[in-house]
């Protein structure tokens, strides 16, 4: 009996032991992971930041952040290397994209979170999860070969290469994003606070715009940043649609280059690695990671600033 | 009670499905006017799904179906021309837990107000409210703070405050004190009594003593072997409580079963 007894509960022991061991190695491996990622971030920004340290050697970062001429592949007389025609063409497109991108896709959240019956739900998202999933230079052609054309039947002097297409065209792109994350943050708002308004009389529109959103405020801006830095940051659409010419203007019928879109220019051309010209893109680089730093850092306080109001 | 009595809800031949289940079956009830009236009956019989019929809260759900006739103010609140939206601010319901806005303790009593079109003066409304429910003194002074910084008890007379609001003329309250403290309860059940002359009140309550204490009518429901809800015996509370005409009432009410 004490032997029957005694020889399962040993095996369990040592399986515990190797168990103890297993859950040691997963622990270690699972650390390596994250570690990985950790130090691949922490080498991309050394890297940015040794490059770009040795280009404000040679141009002044103040000149750089306020010069409205960029022109740095250009032989000396000509060259210059102020990036705001750069940042304008970036927020331009931003912006387009954000005056489509929001209203549209808080819009579908809205219906599909509080309009839709199950079963459109369940057709819907879907199909928005494969229009999140389309490659980004499908995008860039589709605003290059069909809706500039179209637009142009409407607005003659719209140029082939041009911000309003590339950034509408940017903008659909972008509501899949906001609208599934707003969403998920609309469908997390209790069922009980949308009782408590139908019960007052309220109507669905009304539960929406004052209850759910309202409630829901904090997810919807986080929604926003996220898809917005994206935006910010997405390099395939503008480089094939939005032009090649850095210009300073707020004109969205006018061609120009983003950030993104100069730092392929460069990438693919014959700059000479380690030339002024070439370190160029390093400079542009970091001042597009500043750039969504701020805003993802400003996200995450606003998120926590209405939040906090629970 | 010896004038001859208003009818504030009539309900005729109601039967209520949720998809294929038949949650209620036949019930027959005539709810007087400025009265309380309290629901009671096993868990599972169909109370809180009877009260949402009065103000139409279960065609929010989907598969839920009501056939029947529910006549309020002379109408059938299921005729088709009927807009709901009037009818819950006409019939006001109170919840089971406190449910507040995530909004100041000011904008939850306006909430009815604004999106009902209210035409007079918000401020005094929202105070007028707030004495109703009992609560405008412990509250006067922090009418912009959270309502979530309120205590449990505080929060449901806010509830019952911001469906005071808009005037109704009936006040749907769901077991309103079954997550409060005792002395919560009370103030709550108080509050009832007071709220009683000038509104109707239909109270769903799993608490005998309650419903003898608040109530002035007692609707006794069961489920029956299909688990569709029936009402067994309604008439007034003491007579109910005190000489129950059917013998399930009397074995439910002394507790033999529950
Ligand atoms: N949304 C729903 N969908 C399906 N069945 C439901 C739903 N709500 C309630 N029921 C069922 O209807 C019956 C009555 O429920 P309910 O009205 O909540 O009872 P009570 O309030 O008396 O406890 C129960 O059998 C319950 O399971
Ligand atoms: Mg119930």
């Amino acid at each position: 009996m004490s032997i029957a007894s005694n020889t399962p509960s040993a095996f369990r022991r040592t399986g515990r032991r190797r168990a103890a061991f297993q859950e040691k190695l997963v622990k270690r491996i699972f650390f390596l992971c994250a570690l990985v990622s950790v130090l691949t971030t922490l080498g991309i920004l050394g890297t940015l930041l040794n490059e770009a340290i040795k280009f404000f050697l040679d141009v002044p970062v103040w000149s750089f952040l306020t010069g409205t001429q960029w022109s740095p592949l250009f032989s000396p007389p000509y060259q210059s290397f102020g990036v705001l025609p750069l940042v304008a063409g970036t927020l331009l497109i931003t912006t387009v994209a954000a005056a489509v991108a929001l209203p549209v896709g808080l819009a579908t959240a809205i219906f599909l979170s509080e309009y839709a019956p199950e079963r459109v739900r369940k057709t819907i998202k879907p199909i928005l999860e494969v229009l999140a999933g389309i490659p980004t230079v499908v995008y860039g052609f589709f605003a290059l070969t069909f809706v500039t054309p179209m637009l142009q039947k409407v607005l003659p002097e719209l140029l082939v290469f041009n911000a309003l297409s590339a950034g509408l065209v940017m903008g659909l792109m972008i509501v899949p994003m906001v609208s599934s994350l707003s969403e998920d943050a609309m469908l997390a708002v209790p069922r009980s606070l949308r009782e408590a308004a139908y019960a007052l009389g309220a109507t669905r529109i009304q539960v929406s715009l004052r209850v759910v959103v309202p409630a829901a405020l904090s997810g919807i801006v986080a929604a926003f940043i996220l898809a917005l830095s994206r935006a910010i940051g997405e390099t395939m659409l503008v480089t094939i649609a939005a032009g090649a010419t850095p210009k300073l203007t707020l004109n969205p019928m006018e061609s120009i280059q983003t950030m993104t879109a100069y730092i392929v220019q460069v990438s693919l051309g014959e700059a000479v690695h380690g030339s002024l010209e070439f370190r160029t893109i390093f400079a542009v680089g970091f001042l597009l990671f500043i750039m969504t730093l701020v805003m993802n850092v400003l996200g995450y306080f606003v998120v926590r600033r209405w939040r906090e109001k629970y | 009670m010896a004038e001859v009595a208003e009818i504030a809800i009539n309900v005729k031949n109601l039967n209520v499905w949720y998809g294929s289940f038949q949650a209620l079956k036949d019930i027959n009830l005539e709810v007087e006017k400025n009265q309380v009236t309290a629901l009671i009956g096993p868990s599972g019989c169909g109370k809180s799904t009877l009260l949402r019929c009065f103000n139409r809260m279960n065609e929010l759900i989907p598969g839920a179906r009501v056939g029947g006739q529910v006549m309020f103010a002379g109408t059938n609140l299921y005729d088709a021309s009927v807009d709901p939206t009037e009818i819950r601010s006409r019939i006001g319901m109170v919840f089971q837990k406190p449910n507040p806005f995530p909004k100041s303790i000011y904008q939850n009593v306006a909430f009815g107000l604004k999106v009902n079109g209210y035409q007079g003066n918000v401020d005094e409304a929202v105070e007028r409210s707030l004495r109703r429910a009992a609560l405008w003194e412990e509250v006067k002074d922090r009418l912009g703070t959270s309502a979530f910084k309120l205590s449990g008890g505080q929060q449901q007379r806010l509830c019952i405050a911001r469906a005071l609001a808009v005037e109704p003329e009936i006040v749907l309250m769901d077991e309103p004190a079954s997550a409060l403290d005792p002395i919560a309860t009370l103030a709550i059940e108080d509050l009832i009594r007071e709220l009683a002359p000038e509104v109707t009140i239909i109270i769903v309550t799993h608490n005998m003593q309650q419903a003898a204490r608040v109530s002035d009518y007692t609707a006794f429901l069961m489920v029956s072997e299909e688990r569709s809800g029936y009402l067994v015996e309604y008439g007034p509370t003491s007579q109910i409580f005190t000489n129950p005409k059917e013998e399930r009432t009397e074995a439910y009410i002394t507790g033999r079963f529950s």
